[in-house]
């Protein structure tokens, strides 16, 4: 598939759809980090994760239009405070679920994927309720917009490398806040050793809660980035839940790095497969291909060597 | 087999067994149109993914969210027939091409496809019906058993083939016939399959492959393959540790609960005449292991109420409050992974039977002599615990 282009015109498409990928790779990274904190840290499956990704989604949706009616001087700087928003709502949303449904099921990991899965076709039917079936479009401010023109061939879109720049950050802070600081080392204390942890005198509950809540929290920002790569509708979410499960397995689900990593593989290969192949062709051998890596290597790329 | 028959049939379980066959081979055919039947038989074709949901899942311990794909291949393999039959070339001479799928002929397509071709044999088409499901289910066992991948992780890949699966048959229109799946079919070796008459006879044909599952499961459930199932749930290294190979006993089961759904599927086909992708992906898959999950997952017969209970649910919801039916089914989901772990068949098994037993006691009395052969069975303790997990401490029975 090859053959008909020369190698300089190859790096150049190459660049382009890598850097096409990246805003695919940043909301990938953020699901997957949110997942892999509630799936990886605390054993959760979350299949209402692509729900409250969603929720991020409509909150910016909501915030882009609440500033063009009423503040449309200050419309440049929206995104961060839909951001915010969403962190916010999202964070709140999934302490509720975990203190009304999640922490009855600690030890039926397999029933929290039904319970969760019922929880999603509530809020997917709650959001076609409130925002209606079409899917929703939300418009960037002109600075996010147009791209960075590298070479004369090579351009780089700006709000992807605003997402990348945003991804990176929040990676770091959830890197630092799960191995660095006094709350990360309670949460895997919790979740190498519930009762030893409990006897210490650390919280569970309220760690388990904030923790899901954080989960939540990093899905609902990806919302926010997701409405720069797609439109926004009541089952959009649902997209993203099984190639966020594969990212988070593919990765090795307790190491955040593995999840970066993998996010990176999976989104970079569809994007640039997606310019020779048909887009379906392209998701196909995509996830062909994780799958077949997981069958030979069922821990993932980067799996802790710790034997359960 | 060693067992007589009086052990895999105890009175108790006959008699379930009879009372199911009553609604659904004379109550529903007298009561219902044809319509309405036709619904019953379509709903009844789930009842084989959930049989099998109830062997994988409530006995093994095996979550597979990829049943939708064994239905869906079953299915597909019959359609295959079907349309091939559909498409002879004087109902296609006005295409392009005469002779081939009409979706080939829209999509540029002049020859059919060399895996098409020996779908046009009937032989073949119902051994690939069988063969094809149960031996891709029997790779993806041997891949993930064999590495002792279990639990969640099995859960979640089976989930992704699903999906990949999905999008190859939209993706690859001219071969599947995409997202319309494969429609307007016809005839079944010359015999019209949309009259009244046919679909009476399908219902019933349906109904007779349904009670060979069951019976097979119910054999499975009490054989030693059964009591080996639910120790593997319950305490998978203790079996292991016991000199039983565990992967070999979770590929049979997954390919068995895989050989139902095709069988579902192919059904399925015949009697509400089209198959497409909306019965293989993600979300149907899912709504199986509800059907399975309400029915209660360690109750065979409850497998086939939950199917039919849920989907006339479904659309009744369906049809005079279409908004809320997502709610109701979330709702439901939610209740019954909260409330009842055990389905439908835990709240007979609590409530009604007590009362039946309470109410023909006297008559029970009069033949002490089945009680003083039951009870020398020979391992009473765990044949009881397949029955009723409530038994079982709470927390063992979801270890994986």
């Amino acid at each position: 598939m090859f053959a008909e282009y020369s190698a300089s015109e190859l790096t150049a498409i190459f660049a382009m759809q890598g850097f096409a990928g990246l805003i695919l790779f940043s909301v990938l990274v953020l699901m997957a980090l949110g997942l892999a904190i509630i799936f990886g840290q605390m054993g959760v499956i979350n299949m209402a994760h692509g729900e409250f990704m969603i929720l991020g989604a409509y909150i910016t949706y909501l915030t882009s239009n609440v500033f063009a009616e009423y503040l449309p001087s200050l419309f440049v700087g929206y995104f961060f405070v839909a951001m915010i928003l969403a962190f916010g709502v999202t964070f709140l949303l999934g302490m509720a679920v975990e203190w009304g449904l999640i922490r009855f099921l600690y030890k039926r990991p397999l029933d929290t994927l039904l319970a969760t899965w019922g929880l999603s076709l509530i809020l997917q039917q709650l959001y076609r309720t409130i925002f209606g079936a079409r899917e929703v479009g939300v418009s960037l401010p002109d600075w996010m917009m147009g791209s960075y023109a590298l070479t004369d061939i090579i351009e780089v879109p700006i709000n992807g490398i605003f997402v990348m720049i945003l991804t990176l950050v929040i990676a770091l802070g959830v890197y630092w806040l799960m191995y660095k600081s006094g709350w990360g080392r309670q949460v895997r204390a919790v979740v190498q050793n519930r009762p030893m942890a409990s006897a210490v005198g650390i919280n569970t509950e309220k760690v388990d809660r904030v923790t899901f809540g954080l989960g939540c929290g990093i899905a609902g920002i990806a919302g926010s980035a997701f409405t720069m790569i797609g439109s926004t509708g009541p089952t959009s979410g649902q997209l993203y839940i099984v190639d966020t499960f594969l990212v988070v397995v593919f990765g090795g689900a307790q190491s955040l790095l593995g999840t970066i990593a993998s996010a990176f593989s999976i989104s970079q290969a569809q994007s640039t497969m997606e310019f020779f192949l048909s887009g379906s062709m392209a998701k196909v051998l995509t996830l062909l291909f994780v799958v077949g890596i997981l069958m030979l290597r069922p821990q993932g790329l980067f799996a802790m060597k710790i034997r359960h | 087999m060693m067992h007589s028959l009086k052990q895999i049939f105890p009175r108790h379980d006959l008699i379930a067994f009879a009372i199911l066959a009553a609604i659904l081979a004379i109550v529903f055919p007298l009561t219902m149109d044809i319509f309405r039947l036709n619904l019953v038989g379509k709903y009844l074709t789930y009842a084989f993914v959930a049989l099998g949901l109830v062997l994988c899942w409530g006995y093994g311990g095996i979550l597979s969210l990829g049943q939708g794909i064994f239905f869906g291949l079953g299915g597909y393999c019959m359609a295959m027939f079907l349309k091939l039959e559909a498409s002879s070339p004087e109902n296609t001479a006005i295409q392009s091409t005469p002779g081939i799928p009409d979706f080939m002929d829209w999509n540029q397509l002049t020859e059919l496809p060399w895996f098409w071709e020996p779908f046009h044999s009937l032989p073949f088409t119902l051994f690939a019906v069988i063969a094809v499901p149960t031996v891709f289910a029997f790779f993806i066992g041997v891949a993930m058993f064999k590495r002792r991948v279990g639990g969640v992780y099995f859960a979640i890949i089976t989930q992704a083939i699903a999906a990949i699966l999905t999008i190859l048959i939209i993706g690859q229109q001219g071969f599947t016939g995409g997202v319309n799946g494969i429609t307007d079919l016809r005839t079944f070796l010359g015999w019209d399959i949309r009259t009244d008459s046919a679909k009476y006879l399908l219902y019933f044909v349906n109904l007779v492959l349904l009670f060979i599952c069951l019976v097979i499961a119910q054999c499975v459930r009490k054989n030693k393959l059964g009591r080996i199932l639910v120790a593997m749930r319950v305490r998978e290294e203790r079996v292991r540790f016991s000199g039983y190979d565990v992967s070999n006993f979770k590929i049979f089961v997954f390919c068995l609960g895989a050989l139902f759904s095709a069988l579902g599927g192919a059904m399925f086909t015949l009697q509400v005449g089209f198959m497409s992708p909306t019965f293989v992906g993600i979300v149907p898959s899912i709504e199986m292991v509800i059907l399975c999950a309400v029915g209660g997952r360690l109750s065979i017969l409850g497998a086939i109420y939950g199917a039919l209970l849920v989907n006339f649910a479904k659309t009744s919801f369906s049809e005079t409050f279409p908004e809320l039916w997502l709610f109701a089914m979330g709702a439901l989901f939610i209740s019954v992974v909260l409330f009842f772990p055990n389905g439908l068949a835990s709240l007979y098994q609590e409530y009604v039977l007590p009362w039946i037993k309470a109410r023909f006691k006297p008559r029970v009395k009069t033949k002490p002599e089945a009680k003083v052969e039951s009870k020398a069975k020979p391992q009473p303790e765990l044949s009881e615990a397949t029955d009723d997990s409530a038994n079982l401490p709470a927390g063992a029975r979801y270890e994986n």
